[in-house]
């Protein structure tokens, strides 16, 4: 078994993650479930541009890359993450290089919740049990996504019983520091919401340093029974830094799952987006913006997996594209034969600014029941003409036209963030980056 | 609906006979003899064995068929296959009675009328019988305006300037391991040349049909047309019914030089197998077209057949200016697989592509559309709309859909829009009332559906081609 862990890259961040295992409860099992990932990230490797899932998004170079682990972190004050918190509430976890801050942290214990950080979740008769087995199927998604099982530092872990309403929105985040030049941060997150549970959660990745790193997050996400989850996740790493995501989602009967991912930062961007419709009358709204220009490039993968009747899904991603940027968009909808009366419509669409700017969109159905409504649209354009046009006649032109027509086109997802205050607050983060856009 | 849908898979093949004629064929097996064979057979000049010879030797790198499309077979033994055969009676042919009584019968079979009916009708008919055409009529009207319509075997003899300078231009030998394995072996085809200006006087339409058991068809199609030509090919095949499976790899090159336009249309109704999914054609083609500037051309087809439908119909648009159509019916049903689409290359300035598909699944029928929308930095102002839709008979099939979208710039627009549905039960239901059968309600409603790419056959095929849908569907909904 050790010898897997001995080759191939990021074979020494294997070896230290087992090393530095805390001996204790639950040591034992996770030190398999790890050289076990490893193993399977390991079979597959990081992937080429041969690869149909990475056919668009270059990360060859994270294989030759000599990460090392990060070092010891600056101590990261509250004045220095205050720019960059959501909602400044009473829950909040935030993760400096990958670890558990619990000086910046607000995790009480109030009925109905528990927040704690993953490396503390003991393994018997923890609420936590259910959610880490969920876990394991999903692991396979991407080999990055192993990688991620196998050598993951800390994370939040947050259990919202049954039953349980929690309004202030949960906020995880995640802080990158000059300790994590050429290092890898690897978070994992886990959210179980019990049966009838409401909560919101905000997950941000932020930076702190201008240093080239690798942040290679995972998110697990377990609904039980009528559970309702609102997700807002907002990637705005340094444009030196490269992330890569995933967040698997699985729902259990009359669940309401509701997302919205925000894509502004890093030089190379990919997020993977797995929502299993596991009962009947499930419902998944995910919503998305990916605002890009320089060099980036921006990936966002998303697979709706319809296994049973009656369920509703409702996607719109939208993107942005300015100088040399490069958006990358995928969405698989697949209808197996029990999902019969599946209502699922998905919509991409690209607003290109510059003639350097590119997009590949790929919205991809695969239906195998019959009695189903399935619909998906993508469009690429610029800035209508007529539209321009008609703000001239008003007397609005130039750059305010161009602004007040970008603003329409990002509105229409921003408005699906539910509550009003992290609504504003994102709205202001991307007015902000298209000043900065269109300068 | 299962006992319908079983009445419907139980169905024999309409066109499944086997005409006795001899065939002069080549050994079975592959290799750089058979090459040679085939060339030496069809007195080819020394260029074209070599262009043969490479394309055979690159095809021999490639160690696989792609793997990438959404379809499933035994593998193929490609030295179990004969790569030619051509009927024997190879005399000169002045008229219709010097070919052979079996193979007009079979014609009639077939309903194709190969008589002085198709000049009223307006078509000239290259009929191809396997591997070598037979009988080609209207030669004379044709050649009034100047336009050669030819076998490719004629076009080498008579026309090598023109056969060398556009042959592999637009699907080289290399492009793909099915268009290699036809460029190294392929038996014969149809030519077709339209001179500066000219608008062809009749639509061109050529019938494919395959007759020998383990012959695999290996046809090419080259069709040029010149500076300002005007050109509609028809192309419509059945074959008859076999146990093995037979392989067709064809290739078509189109060439729309400046201000041409090309139109070319296809009804596919090849042997799709038995209920078990045995025996059927695996359709494997390559098509391809080169708009130059202000030049269209435009695809359409309806494939009801073969077991396994691989083709994508594209067009490169090379000239500013240029048009790029894709209309498409593909029907799956029984065990039928079919991946299909088109890839429209954006090159030139504000050129234009208009996708439009529709997928009709039944039975355990997989129809996958699979398409690609590229549009280059340099074609400001291109366009594209794209629409597919599928739908969907009974639960034991499926529809996929995989579109790429490329864009590398900010002046072009792209529109894709993609929909599946089920077969309306209240639809049905409100025919019936009318006093309509259940089979009756379904072909008026699957030919709604399929109305936008009807539209765009010329009306013989437009014809056919819903009575093909109307036989290809009876007893799906019940």
């Amino acid at each position: 078994m050790t010898a897997t862990l001995a080759r191939g890259p990021f074979a020494d961040l294997a070896m230290r993650a087992q090393a530095g295992e805390p001996v204790g409860a639950i040591g034992d099992t996770r030190r398999e479930a790890r050289e076990e990932a490893f193993a399977r990230f390991t079979a597959v490797g990081v992937p080429t541009s041969k690869d149909e899932e990475w056919r668009f998004t270059p990360v060859r170079y994270l294989a030759t890359t000599d990460f090392r682990s990060a070092g010891v972190s600056p101590r990261v004050t509250e004045r220095d993450i205050a720019p960059f918190l959501i909602r400044d509430g009473e829950f909040r976890v935030v993760l400096v290089d990958g670890r558990v801050d619990p000086s910046l942290s607000r995790m009480p214990r109030l009925a109905g919740v528990r927040l704690v950080p993953l490396s503390d979740i003991g393994d018997t008769g923890s609420m936590f049990t259910d959610s880490l087995a969920a876990g394991n199927g999903t692991i396979e998604a991407t080999p990055f996504a192993a990688l991620n099982a196998a050598v993951w530092t800390d994370g939040a872990a947050l259990y919202v019983g049954g039953g349980a309403v929690i309004e202030a929105p949960i906020e995880i985040l995640h802080v990158a520091t000059p300790a994590a030049a050429n290092a890898v941060i690897t978070p994992r997150t886990i959210i179980h919401a019990d049966q009838m549970a409401q909560v919101h959660v905000i997950e941000n990745f932020v930076s702190l340093t201008d240093e080239p790193y690798f942040t290679n997050a995972a998110c697990e996400i377990i609904m039980s029974d009528g559970a309702r989850v609102e997700h807002v996740r907002i990637q705005r790493e340094s444009r030196a830094a490269t992330h890569v995501g995933i967040t698997t989602v699985h729902q259990a009967g009359n669940s309401h799952y509701r997302s919205f991912t925000l894509a502004l930062g890093a030089k190379l961007s990919r997020h993977n987006l797995h929502a299993h419709l596991d009962a009947p009358n499930v419902e998944t709204l995910l919503y998305g913006l990916y605002v890009g220009r320089g060099e980036q490039l921006i990936d966002n993968h998303t697979a709706i997996f319809h296994d049973h009747p009656d369920c509703k899904s409702w996607e719109v991603y939208k993107g942005v594209l300015a100088e040399r940027a490069h958006g990358v968009f995928n969405g698989k909808v697949i209808v197996r034969p029990a999902a019969q009366k599946t209502d699922a419509k998905q919509t991409n669409r690209n607003l290109l600014l510059s003639d350097q700017a590119k997009i590949d969109t790929k919205p991809q159905l695969e239906i195998f029941a019959d009695d189903v409504r399935c619909t998906h649209g993508a469009t690429v354009g610029r800035l209508d003409e007529q539209q321009r046009y008609y703000l001239r006649t008003r007397g609005i032109a130039g750059r305010a036209a161009e602004m007040m027509l970008i603003h329409a086109f990002v509105a229409e997802v921003l408005a699906e963030v539910m509550q009003s205050q992290v609504r504003e607050a994102l709205e202001a983060l991307v007015h902000a980056e298209m000043d900065a856009m269109i300068g | 609906m299962t006992s319908s849908v079983e009445t419907l898979v139980n169905r024999e093949y309409k066109y499944g006979f086997v005409t006795d004629i001899e065939q002069d064929t080549a050994p079975v097996g592959l290799s750089e003899d058979t090459v040679r064979f085939i060339s030496a057979r069809k007195n080819e000049p020394e260029w074209l064995l070599e262009w043969r010879l490479k394309a055979y030797r690159g095809w021999l790198k490639m160690t696989h068929e792609p793997t990438w499309a959404n379809i499933h077979h035994d593998p193929i033994d490609y030295q179990a296959i004969s790569y030619f055969s051509a009927p024997r009676s190879q005399k000169p042919l002045g008229s219709l009675d010097d070919v052979d009584p079996k193979l007009l019968e079979t014609y009639a079979k077939l309903g194709i009328p190969l008589s002085e009916q198709k000049m009223l009708a307006g078509v000239a008919v290259d009929a191809i019988f396997d591997s070598v055409s037979v009988g080609t009529t209207f030669k004379a009207t044709l050649a009034k305006s100047g336009v050669i319509f030819c076998s490719f075997g004629e076009a080498v003899q008579e026309h090598p300037e023109l056969v060398r300078q556009y042959l592999g231009s637009v699907v080289p030998a290399s492009d793909n391991f099915f268009a290699a394995l036809n460029a190294a072996v392929f038996s014969d085809g149809s030519f077709v040349y339209i001179p500066k200006g000219v608008r062809c006087p009749m639509e061109l339409s050529t019938y494919f049909r395959m007759n020998a058991a383990n012959t695999g068809q290996f046809e090419r199609t080259l069709i040029v047309a010149d500076e300002g030509a005007h050109v509609s090919y028809l192309e419509g095949c059945t074959a008859p019914k076999r146990d093995e499976n037979q392989l067709h790899a064809a290739v078509v090159e189109l060439i729309a030089l400046d201000g041409a336009t090309i139109k070319y249309s296809t009804v596919q109704n090849w042997y799709a197998g038995d209920e078990n999914g045995k025996g059927g054609i695996y359709n494997f083609v390559t098509k391809r077209g080169k708009a130059m500037r202000g030049a269209k051309i435009s695809w359409t087809q309806v494939e009801t057949g073969s077991a396994i439908t691989w083709k994508y119909p594209s067009v490169i648009l090379q000239g500013d200016d240029s048009i790029g159509e894709f209309y498409s019916v593909a029907v799956v049903n029984g065990m039928q697989q079919a991946d299909t689409g088109t890839k429209m290359i954006h090159i030139g300035r504000n050129t234009k592509s208009t996708v439009v598909s529709k997928g009709i699944s039944a039975g355990r029928g997989q129809n996958s559309y699979r398409g690609m929308v590229k549009i280059l930095p340099k074609a400001h102002g291109a366009r594209n709309y794209t629409q597919c839709d599928s739908m969907l008979i009974g639960n034991r099939c499926g529809a996929h859909t995989f579109p790429y979208i490329d864009v590398q710039n900010s002046t072009s627009d792209v529109e894709h829009e993609a929909s599946t549905s089920k077969i309306g039960e209240d639809q049905i239901f409100y025919c019936k009332q009318r006093g309509m059968k259940t089979e009756d309600a379904i072909g008026v409603i699957v030919n709604g559906f399929c109305r936008e790419v009807f539209r765009e056959l010329p009306m013989e095929f437009a014809v056919e081609a819903q009575k093909l849908l109307g036989v290809s569907l009876e007893g799906s909904v019940g």
